[in-house]
């Protein structure tokens, strides 16, 4: 029933749909406090998260970074555009690999599902090839 | 000029009008006036590019005349499935997690509720 779905939209969206059981207060916290963030935003297997800053205010930074501890690493950097609590998030980020990839343009809507639950559902633009290319080889 | 697939590919991303016709024809199929719309280019100019980028294998045309719609070869997108599947799988494992981050503030949240409003 929480199964996470990801649907294309056109040919240039994504959309990841998931229900959460805990109210959209708790979800939409869970995604902007670093403590939390930490908690559950791992990278690959193994790898430890070495940089999590998210300043929760309209243009404020997003900045996640990973490390393998044998020398290779990724991060990714961001700004928030809107924040609207417990209901949405916008912002952009990319990835560095280690160049930076073009912006992505994400929304995050948090819906309450009248059960208890959450409903969070994520916009994000797909990377042109050349980034997923990149994505895949890192 | 080379004939292989890849030279002829990398040959028709070569140019910026290409690339901007395939960067529209990503949001679905158009015809070859809407193609040209963006550029100050006459008809004949964006037909001989949609020439070169069909012959790459990298679009196909309809067949109606001038009106033939353009998209784009569907071969490209498994490229854009294997990401997703990459994407579904570790966001899946992070959700997981979120998960029982989610019930450890659940319970704290709870303990912190007055006694009357538990039932």
């Amino acid at each position: 029933m929480n199964r996470l779905k990801i649907e294309t939209e056109g040919e240039t969206r994504i959309i990841a749909t998931r229900r959460f059981n805990a109210e959209p207060k708790l979800v939409y916290r869970a995604h902007i406090e670093p403590e939390l963030i930490r908690k559950w935003l791992h990278g690959p297997d193994g790898w430890t998260m070495t940089t999590c800053i998210n300043e929760a205010k309209p243009g404020g930074k997003i900045h996640y970074a990973w490390e393998d501890g044998q020398g290779a690493g990724f991060s990714l950097t961001g700004e928030f555009i809107e924040l609207s609590p417990y209901t949405r998030l916008v912002h952009v980020e990319r990835m560095h690999l280690p160049d930076p990839t073009p912006d992505n343009h994400v929304t995050t809507n948090f819906k309450n599902d009248g059960e208890g639950g959450t409903i969070v559902t994520m916009r994000m633009d797909l990377p042109d090839s050349e980034t997923r290319a990149a994505m895949l080889a890192s | 000029m080379a004939t292989d697939a890849l030279s002829m590919t990398l040959s028709a991303l070569a140019d910026p009008t290409r690339r901007g016709i395939l960067a529209t024809l990503a949001r679905g199929a158009a015809t070859v006036k809407e193609l040209a719309a963006p550029f100050d280019l006459s008809p004949p100019t964006i037909s001989k590019h949609l020439k070169v980028l069909e012959r790459a294998g990298l679009i196909q045309r309809g067949r109606k005349a001038q009106w033939r719609p353009c998209a784009l070869r569907p071969e490209r997108l498994h490229e854009a499935a294997e990401w997703i599947d990459r994407l579904q799988q570790s966001m899946e494992a992070n959700y997981t997690r979120l998960d029982a981050v989610l019930e450890e503030l659940n319970a704290v949240e709870s303990n912190r509720k007055p006694t009357s409003e538990n039932d």
